[in-house]
């Protein structure tokens, strides 16, 4: 861990998010339009194995933005496929997002019990 | 009451004999604070979610619309009443509490000057002493109905809108008043081709100049023999739309021209982007600041265009576009 992983962080990281403010602000998508399209835009370049390099190069900048998501699944399926067979692809497909998706719905649940919205 | 032209109506004798008006929080500290009847410090309003908070603005409404007319709930004789929500639900359960023949009406944020308009007719046709015209809008059940609940955390845009908070009521009566309704014109649905829901005054200005341009031409009007003229909740996207608009048709709005939606809100410093829209929007200003201006003797006749955005989820989701209108209606200071 050293500066250049930061710099690589902050760079990578920014880049999507720069990309996802000007699809926002220029092209007018809704929020809910640029989530899928990054999930879906990380499964893919995770399918030619571009994600893997990004996020060795960028590290949480890689990792921290919803295109992530899109590549634990296919990294997810492409892993398990590899070890059982074409199956591994349905059954793989959430291994690795498990965790994200489970710990989403625990917190949600815990602040929804505490907090009450005030707008 | 005549018919002049295609859409517009002249009235005999239509009469506001009582305006209120209740805001939330932000509204309160808004420029026009002093001319609203109450409010309430909090969005809730005591109750125990956004809908029930809604449904206390409408009934504080009506509560002091009687209040300030001496009436009681059973000499009303109609009620035309609409907000923002599905199937016009604060409307309709409000008025369980309120034995008085309903009319629900939807006209977005068009609601005020539409039931005013549909009020005012039944009324000189006879069919009545006292109508009732209401409505509502309330910011955290638009943002669930239109756009994003807050905990969606959805980013806004500058051209985004701010729902205000609130309920206006006037009731109508053929006694002579100190305010009159003299003329309205019906707005036709005018689709300009808009597909953007985060900017929803552009979407409604070309509807509003086109209500504006029949008002003129059916009665043969001057544009400055009013006082003020205002639109409904255009906000500053499209109070400029609005007025370019005005120029392609020659229309010079002069120095009298305003938005609710811009008047509403100290748009410097509040966190309201655009301004403010809303059925409230157009109707707090209306009943609280215009009629309290007539009032006083300060405005003497006052021309609203209360515009709103018929927008639906679904449609816009379906790539539909959408279709605005926009309902004038006059108001003049008996003298």
């Amino acid at each position: 861990m050293d500066f250049v992983d930061y710099l690589m962080a902050f760079l990578v990281g920014g880049l999507i998010c720069l990309i996802g403010q000007i699809l926002l602000d220029y092209f007018r998508l809704l929020p809910v339009h640029l989530v899928v399209l990054f999930v879906m835009i990380g499964s893919l370049l995770e399918a030619f194995k571009v994600y893997d390099w990004l996020i060795k190069v960028g590290r949480a900048g890689a990792l921290v933005p919803i295109s992530s998501f899109g590549h634990s699944l296919t990294h997810a399926a492409l892993v398990e496929s590899e070890k059982v067979g074409y199956l591994g692809i349905l059954t793989g497909v959430f291994d690795l997002t498990a965790g994200g998706i489970a710990s989403a719905i625990l917190f949600a649940f815990i602040i929804a019990l505490v907090f009450k919205p005030k707008g | 009451m005549r018919k002049v032209g295609k859409q517009s109506i002249i009235f005999d004798k239509v009469y506001l004999k009582s305006a209120s008006t209740i805001v939330g929080p932000l509204e309160m500290q808004g420029p026009l604070a002093k001319y609203y009847d109450a409010n309430y410090d909090n969005l809730y309003c005591e109750k125990q979610n956004w809908e029930q908070a809604e449904m206390q603005l409408f009934s504080d409404v009506l509560d002091i619309a009687l209040v300030k007319a001496n009436l009681a709930v059973d000499e009303i004789d109609m009620i035309f009443a609409g907000d923002l929500n599905n199937q016009l639900s604060i409307a309709n359960y409000s008025l369980r509490n309120y034995p008085i023949p309903y009319v629900g009406i939807y006209g977005a944020c068009s609601t005020s000057s539409l039931s005013l308009i549909n009020g005012a007719c039944v009324l000189d046709g006879g069919l009545g002493k006292y109508i009732l015209c209401a409505t509502s809008s309330h910011n955290a059940t638009s943002e669930r109905q239109f756009r994003y609940p807050t905990e969606y955390g959805g980013q806004k845009p500058d051209s985004i809108t701010f729902t205000v908070t609130g309920a206006g009521a006037g009731i109508l009566t053929r006694n002579i008043c100190d305010v009159r309704l003299t003329k309205a014109t019906m707005g036709i649905v005018v689709d300009s081709g808009t597909t953007d829901s985060l900017d929803m005054g552009r979407s409604m200005a070309p509807a509003a100049i086109h209500t504006l341009k029949t008002h003129l031409e059916d009665f043969q009007e001057d544009i400055n023999s009013f006082d003020l003229i205002l639109t409904g909740d255009l906000s500053t996207y499209g109070a400029k739309a609005f007025k370019e608009l005005a120029r392609e048709f020659k229309i010079d709005l002069g120095n009298n021209y305003h938005d609710c939606g811009m008047l509403v809100y100290d748009l410097e410093n509040q966190p309201v982007f655009a301004g403010g829209s809303g059925c409230a929007c157009a109707a707090v200003v209306m009943y609280g600041y215009v009629v309290k201006q007539m009032l006083a003797g300060r405005l003497n006749k006052v021309l609203v265009i209360a515009t709103g955005a018929l927008l639906n989820p679904i449609m816009v989701a379906q790539k539909e576009t959408i279709p605005g209108i926009a309902h004038a209606i006059v108001l003049e200071r008996v003298k």
